[in-house]
């Protein structure tokens, strides 16, 4: 495919842009709760962000500068192939860092630099719907939001605590958005929880497969679903990044041997890139990729 | 947790002329009773009777089409939704037939019973878990499996583990669909004494459901007959069973197999 005027800006057409828009308003005048959108077919297949890119093509314009994260990491796969896309159908300018994105969509991450005015941050979501695997009637579901009947998500909880002696689920930890709704935060881990309240940017959740797209307008309060003697708790590894030495950001596991020997860092790569070049230094910064593999 | 106060005046449920019609076929008609507090009614009648489909209509499974349904000074049909649901699962209880619809085969048994006080806003785990091995206790299920699924237990021990999840929150009304149905002989005979003792206990009303005339006999203080979706005669248990007036409930008595 050649450059420049085969596609519309941003690959959707403007009546395609238009509808989710109201959609993606509609969300934030409702924070948390789930707007149903007419999803398009996307050149990817389900599963690798086709919601997340439709809200990306409905936000971008011309001036952004676009960044794209899959599990922190700038360079893997999806990320790569989501960040060309819109260098080919929109011409936007990209970036790697955190802080000079205005729209930043990603996977199952939320960036560990603190999120400024005026950004937008779009998630990719699978399942929108927090009360799934409970109760897989949508239109039970749907009736126990309006009736904000939301008991049987403490039950999923309770039967965490009942089997593993506490709180086991790790990733897509069910929140409360304002006291009203319950929102599945896509599968980030619930390290990323607490960075979803009072974020000065505006968080976008679309998903694809489900037609579904929900939330957060800035400095919204998004509490943690907990019990009251098992209080909610972010868990990270208990170790430092072996690249940059940084104590308080998520760390990624990467076995570097068939004995059993890991390494942890950073899965945020342009946290650990910046905290580098500053002079920070963990446990194996000063051994090659192909040392540390040895 | 304190029993009502049963034995008062003012009954606690009213139903006044409830029809329900599915197209042209009759489902119920023009049924009127007073249930009043501690008391247990019987509803009997062979299948097809429109003894469930009262009972459903009750419980707001579906909308009667005529009719008055007042509980405890309330009228129900006129409640919105929101007040509906809520009554479902703080003062009102259903019981179904088959354990499987009633509980959640997915969840452990102290989940299941959990579920209603978390749903009436119970946020402390020690406190949800303590009464969920209370109520196992009561319903004659070993503490120790607690943590078991609901698949994993037999039939009588389904059905006494959906009486528990119904009962944790001290409803005032338990509707019951053949809860003994589908047992065998001596898993009902162990279900009907708990449940007797369960509902003296704790002060409950009850319309119970049944076509078996040995539970109703064990159970119920009233009873009401139905053929074809009318009453046909009610009055206190005994007295119709002993001395049955219509030609239907004579023919229903004698109809019971004597061993």
């Amino acid at each position: 495919m050649t450059e420049g005027h085969a596609y519309n800006f941003a690959y959707l057409d403007e009546q395609t842009k238009r509808m989710i828009r109201r959609a993606i308003l509609k969300g934030i005048a409702i924070p948390g709760y789930q707007v149903p959108f007419a999803s398009r077919e996307m050149p990817m297949p389900y599963g690798w962000g086709t919601g997340g890119v439709q809200v990306t093509a409905a936000c971008l314009v011309p001036e952004d500068r676009l960044k794209v994260i899959d599990q922190g990491a700038d360079d893997t796969t999806n990320a790569v192939s989501i960040r060309k896309f819109f260098q080919r159908t929109a011409g936007v300018e990209v970036t790697e860092h955190t802080c000079d994105a205005s729209v930043i969509q990603t996977r199952h991450r939320i960036p560990e630099a603190t999120l400024i005015p005026g950004q937008i941050l779009v998630y990719q979501v699978p399942i929108p719907e927090p009360l799934r695997f409970l109760e897989p009637r949508e239109t039970e579901t749907r009736k126990m939001h309006e009736l904000e009947e939301y008991g049987l998500m403490h039950v999923k909880l309770y039967e965490d605590i009942a089997r593993h002696g506490q709180i086991a689920t790790s990733y897509a930890y069910p929140v409360k958005v304002e006291g009203r709704y319950v929102m599945d935060p896509s599968p980030i881990p619930k390290f990323d929880n607490p960075k979803l309240s009072g974020s000065a940017a505006i968080q976008l959740f679309g998903a694809g497969r489900e037609q579904r797209i929900y939330a957060l307008p800035p400095y919204t309060e998004v509490v943690s679903l907990d019990f009251d003697d098992h209080p909610f708790q972010p868990t990270k590894a208990p170790h430092a990044c072996d690249l940059c030495g940084a104590g308080e950001s998520y760390l990624d596991e990467v076995i570097t041997d068939d004995v059993g020997t890991r390494m942890f860092v950073c899965s945020d790569t342009d946290f650990c890139v910046v905290r580098r070049e500053a002079g920070h230094e963990g446990r194996l910064a000063h051994q090659s990729a192909h040392e540390v593999m040895a | 947790m304190t029993p009502h106060s049963p034995f008062t005046d003012q009954p606690l449920l009213q139903v006044q002329g409830l029809s329900k019609a599915y197209g042209t076929r009759v489902g119920c008609a023009d049924v009127s009773f007073d249930l009043f507090p501690g008391e247990v009614l019987g509803i009997v009648g062979e299948s097809g009777s429109g003894k469930s489909t009262l009972l459903t209509a009750i419980a707001g499974h579906h909308a009667p089409d005529r009719g008055q349904l007042t509980y405890d000074g309330r009228d129900v049909l006129a409640m919105g939704e929101t007040d509906r649901r809520r009554l479902m699962r703080t003062e009102w209880a259903f019981v179904h037939q088959n354990p499987r619809d009633g509980l959640r085969m997915g969840v452990s048994a102290g989940g299941n019973i959990g579920e209603r006080l978390m749903a009436v806003g119970a946020r402390h785990y020690g406190h949800i878990r303590s009464m969920a091995t209370d109520w196992m206790g009561r319903v004659e299920i070993s503490a120790d499996r607690i943590d078991d699924r609901p698949s994993a237990f037999s039939g009588g021990m389904q059905q006494r583990l959906q009486l528990a999840r119904n009962l944790v929150t001290a409803p005032r009304l338990v509707l019951m669909d053949e809860p003994t149905g589908g047992l065998d002989v001596s898993v009902q005979a162990r279900l009907l004494d708990l449940l007797r003792g369960l509902v003296r206990d704790l002060g409950l009303s009850v319309i119970i459901v049944t076509h078996d005339l040995a539970v109703v006999r064990l159970l119920a203080d009233r009873l009401m007959v139905m053929k074809s979706g009318r009453v046909v005669e009610q009055g206190l248990t005994d007295q119709v069973l002993d001395d049955p007036q219509h030609a239907y409930t004579q023919l229903l008595v004698s109809s019971v197999l004597q061993v």
